[in-house]
């Protein structure tokens, strides 16, 4: 059905549209990443990231710590949505992306007055005689903000694998002799492995990227690679060669990310093939 | 008695979560009617926040850029998106495949990527003379910035659909006497418009809402998250926390509203399908 | 105390929301037999197979096991095994280490392990099948993982959730004489639930009817499908024809204006009971002959014979013969002593 050639047309816009700007600019930063103000090839934009080591380790570092932390926060959150009443579901689901629909600029923001000196974390401390802490501009800070703003794009790969594993199979685990920890190591987790690795991969990549987490809630002393990324093209050390080569090492870290969640995914294809 | 435990468990589980998510927001809104312009103290009632909020010619003019701007990439993009769709069922398995995973490449690569690999090809264009003595950057960097960022999701939306439809649907409408482009427009698109609309909206939303892509490409212009950004960097004023108040009013009515008319429809095919089994 | 006893039910009072779903009910299994739970969708008899298996706890009344009360005691610490409708195997497992998953939780050592559980698939009839994947096997061939994957780990009872009810009919009745032999070749007690009528008189040695929470009648097949206690039985059971009647005296009832000799006694003079004959129990004889007479509306046939619906005085009645007659006709009906079954009106 519908499968005229001249139907294919229709796609010719979309195409040249993705190839102009989708293609061709990921094509322009590496160009840019290989070359100098002058044009020429170089390698130098490339060797130079090594300078800025300690952040990529602790952009590396701070994300992981965010994304593991979204996952053991978000694991019984995915499953006990996913064994309520599909009614009940659909308000929770509604109540927990409700949040992801507020600005995540306003978002951030909030915890920035919350962590403040005075802010009001620290005057309910007070009450206890404990503080005033220094929580704002700490990496902790900037590890709450991440796992805050990216913890639903972990639940919901979760809730929506878990809806796929029936009652049946938890309690056909219980009947065959697994206790609650059992059932969990042996039945829950493998068969959660697919939103595993998506929710690691949907809270790890923009963790990593992120600037405006880092800036608002980290202050100056915890830059990451967007930090630096945004530096480069539209901040006071203007050089768009040496962000493209940043681009492209923020890239490529994405890149293994992502293979090393798919390989997580394709383990599991094994055991049902 | 155990499970009975364990449920109560379960349930303060989830209150606690609820509450890390929507604690923060509570208290940003509590503090956008305090008279004060402390954030700590509560010193007493006042709407004066929002009063300032829309005498505010920066935000004013911020949040008039980001609705044109919204509605204008959102109905080009689903434009754009819907043909393609159509054009890339109709290609071979192979070319699909290809199609789908450029696609997927502005959904995976991080948001900060795809605004300066689109800044430099910007950037480019402007050294070769583009946008004169002005430069490039501006609405139109904005507005193409914005349909780039979006414009795959039509396809993952929509191409399921229209794959599942059933292909006798489209014979039987020609069998009843349709031409090829009758059945498209009488029998096809009625059935895919319920996802091209859901797709237009989710675009109208992630357009308002961003802020990375925008960030790069955006010239000398402000939307409204860049608007607000710069508000978190100067000395922080109460209006932000009146324009959050009203942001999350405004989702949460629209949320709950396209909820009701859910349910409602729900109840209603219930209802009729319970009369006419009655009677049957 | 019964020494053959292996499961008893005190008084189990279940509640869903509010709903009363298990009306205090008690029941005793015996040791080594094949127990069927049949009822209509919702009449509680899934709930009580779950109440056995521990996945429920009910709020009142006790689960013995061997009799010991076992009542709040988890499933993973019984000593049965459940056998699930859409069989609830592990799609990240293959069929060796879905039948293996018991014997590994209980630590049983590779070369004790491996024989077992081969040894269990071949019984089942899945010789050669460890290595596939649960996506590659059909219907009947999940099932009959599903079944060794319980039967591998030796439980005292084997619960089973309508198992038959996803495969198609040839499949069906294939299975029902395997899980029969099964049944008797391991000598373990079998507690199986189904909707199905024909299935429950198949294969038990005991059915339990059970509608709206409440045990209706225990019995044998025999006892259930020839003696049924009450109109519904009657109904669920097989089809029936049921009309209002008067117990003249002992052995002879009153119904459709003749008077019937019976063997029912112990009634009231003309107490007003409702009469149950099967329709293959009508006999169809010349008018003049018959103590009844109808005219018959249609006739269908049916294989291994005709159904037809005569009208007698206003009522239709079902009637299955292996000779047709033809619609419009007028026919006599005689119905022997043992084919009519009284039941009283109070249990209706």
């Amino acid at each position: 059905m519908l499968r005229s050639k001249t139907s294919r047309w229709a796609a010719a816009p979309y195409l040249l549209w993705m190839a102009i700007f989708i293609v061709v600019p990921l094509f322009i930063v590496i160009w840019y990443a290989l070359t100098d103000a002058s044009g020429a090839f170089t390698l130098q934009n490339l060797a130079e990231i090594g300078r800025y080591s300690s952040v990529f380790a602790r952009s590396l570092l701070l994300a992981a710590e965010a994304t593991v932390i979204c996952l053991v926060l978000g694991f019984p959150v995915g499953y006990f949505l996913s064994r309520l009443r599909a009614n009940k579901q659909h308000i929770m689901l509604m109540l927990i992306m409700l949040p992801m629909w507020m600005n995540f600029l306003l978002r951030t923001y909030a915890w920035m007055t919350l962590l403040e000196k005075n802010g009001l974390i620290n005057k309910l401390l007070g009450l206890f005689g404990i503080g005033p802490l220094n929580m704002i501009n700490t990496a902790g800070a900037v590890v709450l903000g991440m796992v805050y703003n990216y913890l639903p794009y972990m639940i919901l790969p979760l809730y929506t694998a878990m809806t796929k594993i029936d009652d049946s199979i938890i309690e056909a685990a219980q009947d065959l002799g697994c206790n609650t920890f059992r059932t969990l190591t042996r039945v829950l987790i493998p068969l959660a492995k697919p939103g595993i690795a998506t929710g690691i991969t949907m809270v790890f990549v923009p963790a990593v990227s992120t600037f405006i987490i880092s800036r608002m809630l980290g202050g100056g002393s915890n830059l990451l690679i967007g930090d630096l990324i945004e530096l480069q093209f539209l901040g006071n050390s203007y050089n768009l060669n040496l962000g493209s080569a940043m681009s492209l090492a923020l890239m490529v870290i994405v890149l293994l990310c992502m293979s090393f969640t798919s390989s997580f995914d394709e383990e599991e294809m094994e055991g049902v093939m | 008695m155990k499970t009975q435990h364990k449920r109560l468990l379960q349930r303060a589980y989830i209150v606690m979560i609820f509450g890390f998510m929507y604690l923060p927001i509570a208290v940003l809104i509590a503090y956008s009617f305090n008279e004060n312009k402390s954030r700590t103290v509560f010193s007493g009632f006042t709407l004066g926040w929002y009063k300032s909020l829309f005498q505010n010619e920066m935000i004013l003019s911020a949040l008039g850029l980001s609705l044109v701007l919204a509605l204008v990439s959102s109905v080009l993009a689903t434009v754009l998106g819907t043909l393609a769709t159509i054009g890339i069922n109709s290609m071979s398995r192979r070319t699909q495949l290809i199609v789908n995973n450029i696609s997927y490449v502005p959904v995976v690569t991080p948001e900060i990527i795809t605004g300066v690999s689109l800044m430099l090809l910007f950037v480019l264009l402007q050294q070769a003379g583009a946008g004169g003595e002005v430069g490039i950057f501006g609405w139109v960097t904005l507005l193409i910035a914005h349909i780039t960022f979006n414009v795959p999701y039509v396809i993952f939306n929509v191409g399921p659909k229209l794959r599942q439809l059933d292909p006798s649907l489209y014979n039987a409408a020609l069998d009843l006497g349709c031409t090829p482009r009758q059945a498209f427009f009488k029998v096809i698109l009625p059935q895919l418009t319920p996802a091209i609309l859901s797709a237009f909206l989710i675009y109208l939303t992630y357009s308002i809402d961003d802020f990375m892509i925008s960030y790069f490409n955006c010239g000398t212009m402000q939307t409204l998250p860049i608007a607000i950004y710069s508000m978190t960097r100067k000395k922080v004023s109460p209006e932000i926390n009146a324009l959050s108040a009203i942001m999350f009013l405004v989702i949460l009515t629209i949320i709950l509203v396209s909820n009701h008319m859910d349910s409602r429809a729900y109840r209603r095919n219930q209802a009729a399908i319970r009369k006419s089994a009655a009677e049957a | 105390m019964d020494e053959s006893l292996i499961v008893s039910l005190k008084d189990i009072v279940v509640d869903f929301d509010g709903e009363r779903v298990l009306n205090g009910l008690s029941l005793d299994i015996h040791d080594k037999e094949f127990v069927t739970f049949l009822g209509p969708s919702g009449c509680g008899k899934t709930t009580t197979l779950r109440v056995i298996a521990g996945f429920i706890t009910p709020q009142s009344g006790s689960v013995l096991f061997d009799g010991k009360d076992i009542t709040g005691l988890p499933p993973y610490k019984r000593q049965v095994n459940t056998v699930f409708q859409k069989y609830a195997l592990f799609p990240h497992l293959n069929v060796f280490e879905n039948v293996a998953f018991g014997l590994r939780l209980k630590k049983m050592p590779e070369e004790q392990l491996r024989p077992k559980v081969l040894e269990m698939l071949e019984i089942v009839g899945l010789k050669g099948f460890e290595r596939r994947g649960i996506h590659q096997l059909s219907g009947g061939q999940q099932q009959r993982v599903a079944i060794a994957r319980s039967l591998v780990n030796q439980p005292r009872v084997l619960l089973l959730d309508e198992p038959l009810g996803a495969l198609d009919l040839k499949l069906r009745k294939e299975m029902q004489l395997e899980l029969k032999r099964l049944q008797r070749e391991l000598n373990i007690t079998f507690v199986y639930v189904t909707h199905d009528q024909e299935e429950a008189l198949t294969m038990s040695d005991t059915v339990v009817v059970m509608n709206k929470g409440n045990i209706q009648q225990i019995g044998s097949p025999q006892d259930i499908y020839n003696e049924p206690q009450n109109a519904f039985i009657a109904n669920f059971i097989g089809d029936s024809n049921i009309v209002d009647g008067i117990m003249v005296k002992d052995f002879l009832v009153s119904f459709c204006g003749h008077d019937f000799s019976c063997v029912d006694r112990g009634f009231a003079y003309n107490e007003p009971v409702q009469v149950v004959v099967r329709p293959e129990d009508v006999a169809i004889v010349p008018p003049s002959t018959g103590m009844l007479t109808g005219l018959v509306r249609d006739v269908i046939f049916k294989g291994v014979h005709f159904e037809m619906h005569v009208d007698v005085e206003g009522k239709e009645w079902l009637i299955h013969s292996t000779q047709a007659s033809q619609p419009g006709e007028i026919i006599g009906m005689n119905i022997g002593p043992d084919e009519i079954h009284i039941m009283s009106r109070e249990g209706v």
